[in-house]
């Protein structure tokens, strides 16, 4: 009986031939991972059980990437926590600040999530992965701390939409501008409990980063997981920084779908999504004049460096509007030395940008960035819930790189052509 | 397992942010969530709840983050149980794995009213406004998913199975 590439990767990983959707079954976990915020609780809930050893040292992968670095005495009481734990367990992967990354750039660039891998992780935008052809999901504190020990977790296994996105996109117009528009099309609960299928000629032209960046808002959606079908882009992004074997699925050309969108996005426009949820999306060129405080460039979503070349693309020989701060976060310590080489990073500075270390900071309201009361930000980050980057009575507009650089320029919610023409 | 209790409704799509906001978030302490649960929706709420009330609410509750300081930060408040028209999921998960009771019954949210006094039987799934003399029914909590309620979560009704081999 066919199934799709979520219910084949969750058989293959449960020892069964075949699973079908609302099935309850219990798979093997490929690689596990926490944060500076979600671990501690699960290494609480580890210590309760009396369990003593994680279940596979080399695929339970700790970063602190969320308060740090130390953003104040408790943030660093839990970022040592953690460091402590995975001392104590000989963690092949941990990654200190000065090393790390925001986990769900990281862990791709690392080789260490990949291709046909079941991956959980107390963070809800585990769902990044999926990017990769694996099934991945964001789990509670609790529920990775059983992964940690059994190295196991039970799945109701999903029902699948999917998305095929036809045609050829415009200038400026990439993997977040289709994620938002995906959103607002479906709605916040739109896929909820469902895994996300991404597909069609346009996103099989897509590069991984933009492919990264719709399977990462996948949750935004309601979803469990959102994939992409492994291709020769997969191929060419993994084959040299894989750390273990991999496989590709595919799903059966007569899989079954709860529903099936299919769209024509040639005329689509770079959007935003308006406060206070990712589910508020209009083109940008719907907008009327929107002044902003506050532009943040990075994130789990778009802190890669094809978001950082977009932005610098854009930046380049300006400077940010003098009533504006620009933040730039280069997701991984990689990025940023490759960003620097590349005099991205120049560029930044010298539109008088601020530039950071990898960090979520802004994007949850921690810290690098947070707003006061009555300031509007532009951001590449996923969530724009009341409050979230700051004072209950801030706003939080989503783009992707190349408006919120525009928008950093003129001061105000932008389209690129605005300033690139 | 029966729960009767004076209700405070919210809306749709109430978030994790606005159940817990993330400047609390370098604390996993129980005590010190409870005070901030709902600041960000209604900055009062920590103050004006008691004990043993319940909560009602809108569809998607607990969007957002896989963050369990949100069900741990409502049950530290004293919330005996939320009823909504539906729950995200990462959030329904980790309600039962925090021994938070939950049920999903939409028809029971939109009639309620804000001080209405609501009993919900788990067992049964049946819940009764006995301000407004209606009832209603939901799909009833599983006796094994009672027991992880009833032993505090995931990790004690885990252990309870341990000690008792």
């Amino acid at each position: 009986m066919s199934m799709t590439i979520s219910q084949k990767i969750l058989a293959a990983r449960s020892d069964r031939d075949h699973v079908e959707p609302g099935e309850l079954v219990e798979a093997r976990v490929d690689f596990a991972l926490g944060n500076d915020i979600t671990a501690p609780l699960a290494i609480e809930a580890f210590r309760k059980a009396g369990a003593r050893r994680v279940f596979d040292r080399d695929r339970v992968c700790l970063v602190p990437d969320h308060f740090t670095p130390n953003k104040d005495i408790p943030s660093a009481m839990q970022a040592r926590l953690l460091r402590e734990f995975a001392r104590e367990q000989g963690l092949t992967h941990y990654f200190e600040v000065g090393r790390m990354g925001i986990e769900h750039a990281l862990l791709p660039e690392q080789g260490l999530v990949l291709p046909g891998d079941v991956v959980v992780g107390a963070d809800s935008h585990t769902c990044t992965y999926g990017a990769l052809g694996a099934f991945a999901t964001g789990v509670g504190s609790t529920d990775l701390a059983a992964a940690m020990i059994t190295g196991r977790v039970w799945f109701k296994v999903p029902g699948s939409v999917r998305f095929v996105y036809k045609g050829k996109l415009r200038p400026w117009v990439g993997g977040k501008d289709l994620i938002l528009h995906t959103i607002g099309q479906v709605g916040v609960d739109g896929a909820r409990y469902q895994a996300m299928e991404f597909a069609g000629e346009v996103v099989e032209g897509l590069p991984m980063a933009d492919r990264f960046t719709m399977s990462n808002m996948a949750i935004e959606a309601g979803a469990k997981a959102g994939l992409v079908a492994p291709d020769g882009v997969t191929e060419a992004y993994v084959k040299d920084r894989a750390r273990r074997p991999y496989r590709f699925y595919a799903g059966d050309a007569d899989a079954p779908y709860d529903q099936v969108y299919e769209w024509d996005v040639s005329e689509l426009e770079p959007v935003v999504a308006l406060p206070h949820l990712p589910e508020n999306v209009k083109p940008v060129t719907d907008l009327p004049e929107i002044p902003v405080d506050q532009v943040v460039i990075g994130s789990c979503t778009n802190g890669r460096l094809e978001d950082l070349r977009q932005a610098a693309s854009i930046l380049k020989g300006r400077k940010v509007d003098a009533r504006v701060r620009c933040i730039v976060i280069p997701a991984t310590q990689r990025i940023y030395r490759q960003a620097m080489k590349e005099g991205l990073l120049e560029i930044f500075v010298d539109a008088e940008a601020a530039v950071s270390t990898p960090t979520c900071g802004p994007c949850l309201g921690g810290h690098m960035g947070i707003l006061a009361e009555g300031e509007r930000a532009v951001a590449t980050t996923n969530r724009n819930f009341k409050g979230r980057m700051g004072h209950p009575q801030s706003e939080v507009y989503l783009s992707g790189p190349a408006v919120a650089a525009a928008s950093a320029v003129l001061g105000r919610i932008a389209h690129p052509a605005e300033v690139r023409g | 397992m029966n729960i009767k209790g004076r209700t405070w409704k919210f809306g749709e799509d109430i978030d994790t942010d606005a159940i817990i906001p993330a400047r609390y978030l370098n604390t996993s302490d129980p005590e010190a969530l409870a005070a901030h649960c709902m600041e960000d929706a209604d900055p009062d709420f920590a103050k004006k709840m008691r004990p043993g009330d319940l909560m009602v609410a809108g569809k998607n509750f607990g969007c957002g983050s896989s963050r369990e300081h949100a069900p741990i930060a409502i049950k530290a408040a004293g919330i005996a149980c939320v009823v909504a028209h539906s729950f995200a999921r990462i959030f329904y998960r980790n309600a039962f794995n925090m021994g938070l009771p939950i049920l999903e019954c939409p028809e029971a949210v939109s009639d309620t009213r804000e001080g209405d006094e609501l009993e919900v039987d788990l067992d049964s799934g049946r819940i009764v406004n006995h301000t407004r003399g209606q009832t209603y029914q939901a799909r009833p909590v599983p006796p094994f998913m009672q027991s992880l309620l009833e032993a505090g979560g995931l990790m004690a009704y885990v252990r309870q199975q341990m000690d008792a081999q």
